[in-house]
């Protein structure tokens, strides 16, 4: 019964070089896709090359698809995977600045490492500033974990609030990316005029 | 003189073309690579990806170094101390093999290059400032929200988790929101 850890202990060694494998996979993926560059990540945000909705889009799609076949065929046991409790103004909130830092600084903490693999400068200084920011949180700001735990509604999901089931939900998920495939193709013609000639 | 010049235009040329980056994947089947990884991450260790975990134990690492005290008076740093080895941290081994993965893609893309990504209409300096104010901001948005693009936009909301699916939605309501104000940087 899947997923391995329910029924295998792993080695701290084991641990890390699985985590090390899996990452140049994630590596290998956002660096294909273009997302080294804080230019290809941040034109989403100017409409003319919708790269990042595509590719975490449908990678959100095939994994869903993925967790969904494999527990309907009794491979997978979905209650032993970990879901983050949802606490809707965390999220809210901390979503709203992610997203500013995303716009500003170009990046996000996973593409920041492709960006300094292949180069970037600014990518290294997006990953200091990262850096800095986690430490201030941990020097200024513990008590916002307490708070989040206290007012944290639980492990909430589409399927456990709607009674709707999983298949249903990806069912749903992949009418989404098609019906928003054909839709972003039009924006990116519609706001072509915005993509840099270089 | 035409043995001076005559070299150039083919040196020139060949250089461009060897130099030249390959184009990148279909962002489509790129997606779904990205999707088979994460799938294999839930299936061998029954959780997703992360980054930020990754950054805090590198943080509580420099923080050990740099005042050992601090360590005990932060619960945040506690968590991540792992009794004095917070580099034998899971998210952050995945961060390396992120930097290993992405430099064997780029090298084989031939994308590799010492730049610095911007618009034309600000400065590298410019750049820099705002790379360093953004990269605080979204790290203290990923504290509070408890997850990034990795730990709550792809993992989260492939397992349909309602938090990470209003986390997504605001990350690009405030991307969108604020595109028009910082156009120079990027356009």
């Amino acid at each position: 019964m899947l997923p391995l850890t329910s029924s295998i202990e792993f080695s701290l060694a084991a641990e890390l070089a699985i985590a090390v494998a899996l990452g140049i996979g994630f590596g290998f993926a956002l660096e294909r896709a273009g997302f080294g560059s804080a230019r290809k990540l941040t034109a989403v945000f100017y409409l003319y090359d919708m790269a990042v909705v595509k590719v975490m889009f449908s990678g959100v799609v095939t994994t869903m698809i993925g967790l969904f076949a494999l527990s309907a065929i009794g491979l997978l046991d979905l209650t032993q995977l970990y879901i983050e409790p949802t606490n809707l103004l965390a999220q809210g909130v901390g979503g709203l600045l992610f997203g500013t830092g995303f716009l500003v600084g170009g990046y996000c903490p996973g593409t920041s490492m492709a960006a300094i693999a292949t180069g970037r400068k600014d990518g290294l200084v997006f990953a200091l500033g990262m850096l800095s920011g986690v430490y201030g949180y941990a020097e200024f700001t513990p008590q916002l974990d307490d708070w989040y735990k206290q007012t944290a509604l639980g492990e909430l999901t589409l399927p456990s609030l709607t009674g709707i089931g999983m298949g249903w939900w990806t069912l749903v998920f992949i009418a989404i990316l098609l019906g928003g495939a054909w839709g972003m193709a039009r924006l990116e013609h519609r706001f072509s005029g915005l993509r840099p000639q270089t | 003189m035409s043995t001076l010049t005559s070299p150039r235009p083919t040196l020139v040329g060949r250089t461009a073309g060897a130099a030249a980056p390959r184009p990148f994947w279909n962002p489509y089947l790129a997606g779904i690579l990205l999707g088979l990884v994460l799938l294999a991450t839930y299936v061998v260790t029954g959780r997703g990806f992360g980054a930020t975990a990754g950054f805090a134990a590198f943080a509580t690492w420099i923080a050990g170094i740099v005042s050992p005290s601090h360590i005990e008076a932060s619960i945040v740093h506690t968590k991540y101390w792992n009794e004095g080895a917070p580099l034998l941290n899971w998210t952050l081994f995945l961060l390396l093999g992120t930097l290993i993965g992405a430099a064997i893609s780029g090298w084989q893309g031939r994308r590799f290059s010492f730049t610095i990504e911007r618009g034309p209409h600000i400065s590298d300096g410019q750049r820099l400032v705002l790379a360093f104010v953004g990269g605080f901001i979204a790290a203290c948005g990923a504290k509070l929200a408890k997850g990034c693009t990795s730990g709550q936009a792809l993992t989260g909301s492939s397992i349909l988790n309602a938090g990470s699916l209003v986390f997504l939605v605001a990350v690009f309501v405030a991307g969108f929101g604020l595109a028009y104000f910082v156009r120079k940087e990027w356009l």
